[in-house]
């Protein structure tokens, strides 16, 4: 496992600028999560990283070299694809055991056996080893192309929304599985996702990508708690964050907008404190309720404890509790 | 089963396929079943009128196989006098069968020479089509190369005229070279007559390859070269089987050009078996023979290979 370390990385295609003047250290055995929107350039990212693709500018270091002119397989990164990619022609087993055959680890068969079996074991897949890789659901799918990184011991693994087309219980399962592996061997991680759960919970650092730069990188408190934009802010947290403009609210204010996260919204019956607000809607969601509230024609979306009962059209009065406040253009003031 | 299936066709629909399918297959085997018939007659039973066409029987159409086509086809021969043939008793099957016409044999036809001459022009312009085609295709489909179409233009072009329109300066190309009449030379004549249907061809099936199978065997720590080979060539194994067999029965059946070029050591067997015809009249069941034989080779060939096409296309590994 190593340090990997990306300097003022750049890439385009045809007119598409995908990745601008990246900067960013991946430290020795940290998970790293990139986080989002589609073409934000977070594939791009890996790719570049990878070797798939060349920069254009910037370098990439490995472990203190500089890469550029490394190819994929000197580079010695496992990377999970999106599209599982699977050799079809192979059986799962022989999946598993292809980058172990490499004539750059050339491991021996009998070690190859047990890596294979220990990675299907925690994949929950040993019955499937001898399918064909078509004969697959897709999450048996996944969990090959996940398992066919696993068994090697790269400098970094990349990967590609490696979950997101398994089902909720097996997801949260490898999960925990994907955090304890990384955790125990001290691998280091790149990993991309839409799925902030899986950004929050796993991510030692969160790196928030928009239109190819690099906007923020942080731990995940730092990236929720000390957001440097709206755009930021609107990662992270679920219910997402509620952006207003500040005079909605009484009092002096240090920008023109203000960011509430739904569990910063203080409230109180009609005869309390605070602006009033109009409950539309309240969603009943078991640990929590999430109300919907209409603050003179703006919407806010907040959560209540379960035994606080709110019903429609009953007016409570809200105080917003330690706002973050961004100026007109979306960049945090304060 | 329910009564109605829109994906299942009904029975009167598969009785109605299933009856067209064998007469279209009865009226195209006829003919090779006629040729291989006749390789087994006498002379007489060949031409005889009303034709006889069940094996031996005392019917009116029976008659008594015979390996006189072939022993005829594999062999020269020579009448001979009564005094000789008394004095040499037969020495084997195929002596006995010649002396009936009081001949004897006096040493191999040249046919079975031909025929090994085909067998090397015929795979190996294939195997060199294919492999280059491969090369060429894979390349097309993956690199950025320059003028790429247009070079993929000049390449299908080479087709669009008849080859034999430029039979002359070929044979005289090849004098010069001294190719002519050599192995060497219809090789590379039909290799460079079929590349080009080679490389369209497996570059589409190469196309059909999703590019991260390779990508991800390059991560897995394998070189260009041996993605291609690990994981390209074993699932273009369909379009490799299907253009080696398009290039082998077109090199297998060549004639023209085999005509013009070669002569006593290149000869292949399509110019060779006519020439049975002007040997001591019309040998129709040596004919027949020589046309069974050769019909073997490219039928052998796509049986073996018809596993692979008939796997079918294996893609479905990668989410789209």
């Amino acid at each position: 496992m190593a340090e990997v370390s990306l300097n003022n990385v750049s890439k385009a295609f045809g007119a598409t600028q995908a990745v601008e003047d990246i900067t960013m250290t991946i430290e020795d055995g940290a998970f790293v999560v990139l986080l989002g929107p589609t073409g934000a350039g977070k594939t791009t990212t890996l790719r570049l990283i990878s070797g798939l693709e060349k920069l254009d500018s910037g370098s990439v270091h490995i472990e203190g070299r500089d890469v550029g002119q490394y190819t994929p397989a000197q580079r010695d990164v496992a990377m999970v694809f999106q599209q599982y990619s699977l050799y079809p022609h192979l059986t799962v087993r022989e999946n598993l055991a292809f980058p172990l055959r490499s004539p750059i680890l050339k491991t021996p068969e009998n070690v190859i056996a047990k890596k294979v079996q220990e990675i299907a074991e925690i994949l929950q897949i040993p019955h499937k080893l001898d399918n064909k890789a078509t004969a697959l659901s897709g999450g048996e799918m996944q969990r090959v192309s996940i398992g066919r990184a696993l068994v090697r011991d790269p400098q970094i693994y990349l990967m590609d929304e490696p979950l997101s087309s398994l089902d909720a219980k097996l997801r949260a399962d490898l999960r925990v599985q994907l955090k304890r592996i990384q955790a125990d061997l001290g691998s280091t991680l790149l990993y991309v996702t839409h799925d902030q759960i899986e950004a929050m919970t796993m991510a030692t650092h969160i790196g928030v990508l928009e239109d190819g730069k690099l906007v923020q990188y942080g731990t995940p408190k730092d990236i929720y708690e000390n957001p440097k934009s709206v755009y930021v802010a609107s990662r992270l947290g679920l219910p997402r964050i509620n952006i207003l403009p500040a005079d909605l609210f009484p009092g002096s204010h240090k920008g023109t907008q203000i960011g509430l996260r739904p569990e910063n919204i203080l409230q109180a019956d009609a005869s309390g404190d605070g602006i009033e607000a109009k409950v539309l809607r309240s969603e009943h969601l078991g640990d929590q309720i999430r109300l919907h509230l209409d603050v003179r024609g703006h919407a806010i979306t907040t959560l209540s404890d379960p035994q606080q009962d709110y019903t429609a059209n009953e007016t409570i009065k809200i105080t917003p509790q330690s706002p973050l406040y961004f100026d007109a253009s979306g960049m945090r003031v304060a | 089963m329910s009564s109605f299936s829109v994906t299942e066709p009904s029975n009167r629909t598969k009785w109605f396929a299933g009856t067209l399918v064998i007469l279209y297959a009865l009226i195209t085997m006829i003919p090779l079943v006629w040729i291989a018939l006749t390789g087994f007659k006498s002379p007489a039973d060949a031409i005889s009128y009303p034709p006889k066409y069940i094996i031996g029987g005392e019917s009116e159409a029976g008659f008594e196989p015979t390996l006189e086509g072939y022993v005829n086809l594999f062999t020269t021969r020579t009448r001979q006098t009564q005094e000789f043939l008394h004095a040499n008793p037969p020495e084997n099957w195929a002596d006995e069968i010649v002396r009936q016409y009081d001949m004897v044999i006096v040493g191999p036809s040249k046919f079975g020479q031909r025929f090994l001459n085909s067998v090397i022009i015929g795979f190996g312009s294939t195997f060199l089509s294919v492999f280059l085609g491969t090369l060429a295709a894979y390349a097309f489909s993956r690199f950025k190369i320059p003028l790429a179409d247009d070079l993929l233009f000049f390449i299908l072009s080479t087709r669009m005229m008849p080859p034999i329109a430029v039979a002359i300066p070929i044979f005289l190309m090849y004098r010069q070279l001294g190719l002519s009449d050599t192995h060497l030379g219809m090789i590379l004549l039909y290799t460079g007559v079929n590349i080009s249907l080679a490389v369209w061809l497996l570059k589409s099936f190469i196309d059909g390859i999703p590019t991260e199978y390779e990508e991800a065997a390059l991560i897995d720590g394998y070189t260009r070269f041996q993605a291609f080979y690990k994981v390209v060539l074993p699932q273009a194994a369909t379009g490799i089987a299907s253009t080696a067999i398009f290039c082998l029965i077109f090199a297998w059946n060549e004639y023209a050009f085999a005509v013009l070029l070669t002569t006593a050591n290149a000869q292949t067997a399509p110019p060779f078996i006519p020439t049975i015809i002007g040997v001591g009249g019309l040998d129709w069941p040596a004919i027949a023979a020589g046309v069974t034989i050769f019909l073997l080779p490219v039928m052998i060939f796509t049986i073996l290979l018809r596993k692979h096409l008939l796997r079918g296309i294996t893609f479905g590994a990668v989410r789209k």
